[in-house]
């Protein structure tokens, strides 16, 4: 069966940056996967690459078994792209802009009306059609380019994060719109800097980082390998905190961390549900101050550390002298 | 949009595309600048007003200083000046509107469509050019307004009108590929600063005789003067050859070299710059 997408030892360099490091990547087509890393992971270049808008310098994509250089024109019949600002023409309305989009895709005219008005209902955006763009919000800009990218209804959809910068109300919009295609057949790839975001659209994870893929499964296979929710205490005064590393240090796996800045410790715990009030009583046996007690899912950058044993490079700098510290404290809770 | 969930299972089937094919992909594109530029008043304001407004002053206020030029009037004489730089104020805002569709991420959005990469720029220097003509036509009309008279035939008048048009064919081309390199909009429109060494340190408002020498040796070559040169010739015939020193026959073919030289350097650099953008 050909692959939605399968990229091969995918190389691509501006200047002395490598954005894409002999990437491979195979994505079968029936659902919507999300690419996700922290900025400067490469997403937005492979997006581009798969869009035909950067030629690879080495290796090869496919999509649905065309190759993106080679039959670059058969490539874009099939997709639909939407980057990361509303790359949508402010002063047409929105009717025009879809108009145009659908035209270029080869709709006659009265077909294209059509494809552009049922879109713009779609998108919640029937009202506005005949209002320029300009008079927008930012929400109603991205969903006009979302229905940009879908007009011609493409067999795949490629989205480079579709929520960035948006509020959220916009953004669970999107994310019901997101679905909504992946639903009715469409297949996505889609890109985000979010966690939650990958794990609430998509059915399958692939994780990058500095041009590579780094891990490539389901969100509940890469929960049970990055894992493990977080056990976090906040106390009221910083003086209890190496007292709150010591206390969880024992309930969870692997080396607390501890964030002074906020006051919070936590530790990666297994069987976090059943441990939760064994903790609780802890605290209370300790009299510690806490202000805090919570589990929650780790984050990116959390489950970067996981799975690579180092930060994501964006975080790398801030958080080098947290990780001293906690390096210090270690000792303390051994 | 809690719709969207129901409603989109009506819309069709995901396909493959024809797309469009490149005239009516260019022509699309051309439509959609041109209305861009019909509904922002600064656009339309700056690239039709320029060249009227520089007319007036040089008619009005420098006239008087220059006087006759040999059997030419000023007003004759700088007309058709007006005329060809008018195209080259409209082609400006060329660099800067593909600078922002770049920033924008229209450009990506446009090249990942199934379509002809070139119609993108084609359509861009299509509705230019069609501007810059409408540009050229406001200050041509003024002219009249303000004393020009056709000293040749009317022919010779609208044959001057077809090489100011064709001229602003070559300054869209320039200005779209330099907005093709600018960078960013702000720095596209800095570039424009470029129009006023060639506009000025040419024949088109005064005499190059009435330069430095060295001033003259590049103001006697360049493409602004051999095009307003012929435009002048056109219009104002036996007086215009004499003051000029030279007939259309010299100029004309000249001229042509220059607005080939544009197209053929910039189409390519254009493009290669599209695919790399």
């Amino acid at each position: 069966m050909t692959g939605l997408i399968e990229a091969d030892g995918l190389i691509k360099r501006f200047g002395k940056t490598i954005a894409l490091d002999g990437l491979d990547l195979t994505i079968p087509t029936g659902q919507i996967t999300a690419l996700l890393g922290p900025n400067g992971a490469g997403k937005t270049t492979l997006i581009r690459t798969i869009a035909t808008l950067l030629q690879p310098d080495a290796g090869s994509v496919r999509v649905l078994g065309h190759d993106v250089v080679e039959q670059s024109r058969t490539v874009r019949r099939l997709i639909g792209l939407a980057g990361q600002s509303a790359a949508v023409e402010r002063a047409l309305t929105g009717m025009e802009n879809l108009v145009m989009v659908a035209r270029l895709y080869g709709a006659r005219h009265r077909q294209a009306e059509r494809a552009a008005e049922a879109m713009l209902q779609t998108l919640d955006l029937g009202d506005a059609a005949d209002r320029p763009v300009r008079t927008y919000s930012g929400g109603m800009r991205r969903r006009l380019d979302l229905g940009a990218s879908l007009v011609g209804r493409p067999s795949v959809l490629l989205l480079d994060e579709p929520t960035t910068g948006l509020d959220p109300g916009s953004r669970s919009d999107m994310w019901d719109a997101i679905r909504g295609l992946g639903q009715g057949g469409t297949d996505i790839l889609l890109t985000t800097q979010y966690l939650d975001e990958a794990d609430q659209l998509a059915a399958r994870i692939v994780i990058v980082d500095s041009g590579r893929v780094i891990a490539d499964g389901s969100p509940a296979e890469l929960k049970t390998r990055a894992g493990l929710d977080r056990l976090e205490i906040r106390v009221h005064s910083p003086a209890d905190l190496e007292a709150a590393v010591a206390l969880i240090g024992p309930f969870g796996v692997g080396p607390p961390e501890l964030d002074p800045a906020t006051r919070r410790a936590s530790v990666a715990c297994p069987d976090s549900l059943r441990t939760l009030p064994a903790v609780a009583g802890a605290i209370t046996e300790a009299r510690l101050d806490v202000e805090d007690l919570t589990l929650r899912r780790p984050t990116l950058d959390e489950v970067f550390l996981t799975l690579t044993g180092r930060r994501s490079r964006t975080e790398a700098a801030s958080s080098e002298a947290t990780r001293l510290e906690s390096h210090e404290l270690e000792g303390i809770v051994r | 949009m809690t719709a969207v969930v129901s409603t989109i299972g009506v819309l069709d089937e995901p396909h493959e595309n024809r797309g469009a094919s490149f005239l009516i992909a260019t022509s699309i594109m051309a439509g959609r600048t041109l209305k861009k530029i019909i509904r922002s008043p600064q656009l339309l304001v700056a690239g039709t007003a320029q060249g009227v407004m520089f007319l007036l002053i040089f008619r009005y206020i420098f006239g008087g200083a220059v006087g006759h030029l040999g059997a030419m009037s000023y007003v004759d004489f700088v007309a058709p000046g007006f005329v060809v730089t008018s195209g080259l104020f409209s082609a400006m805002s060329g660099a800067t509107g593909i600078a922002e569709d770049l920033q924008d991420g229209l450009v990506d959005r446009l090249r990942s469509l199934p379509v002809p990469s070139m119609s993108i720029i084609w359509g861009r220097v299509a509705a230019d050019t069609l501007f810059a003509i409408w540009g050229l036509a406001v200050t041509t009309a003024v002219s009249f307004a303000v004393g020009l008279r056709l000293h040749g035939s009317v022919a010779g008048g609208l044959e001057a009108f077809g090489v100011a048009s064709l001229a602003a064919f070559a300054f869209c081309w320039l200005f779209v590929t330099l907005g093709f390199f600018a960078g960013s909009a702000q720095a596209a429109q800095s570039l424009a600063f470029v129009v006023f060494p060639l506009t000025f340190v040419s024949s088109a408002y005064v005499p190059i005789s009435t330069m430095p020498e060295w001033m003259q040796s590049f103001a006697s070559r360049q493409p602004i003067t051999l095009l307003v040169n012929t435009a002048r010739i056109l219009t104002e015939g036996h007086a215009a050859t004499t003051a000029l020193g030279h007939g259309a026959g010299y100029y004309f073919p000249a001229a042509l070299v220059w607005v080939c030289a544009v197209v053929v350097v910039c189409g390519p650099l254009a493009r290669w710059r599209l695919r790399r953008s």
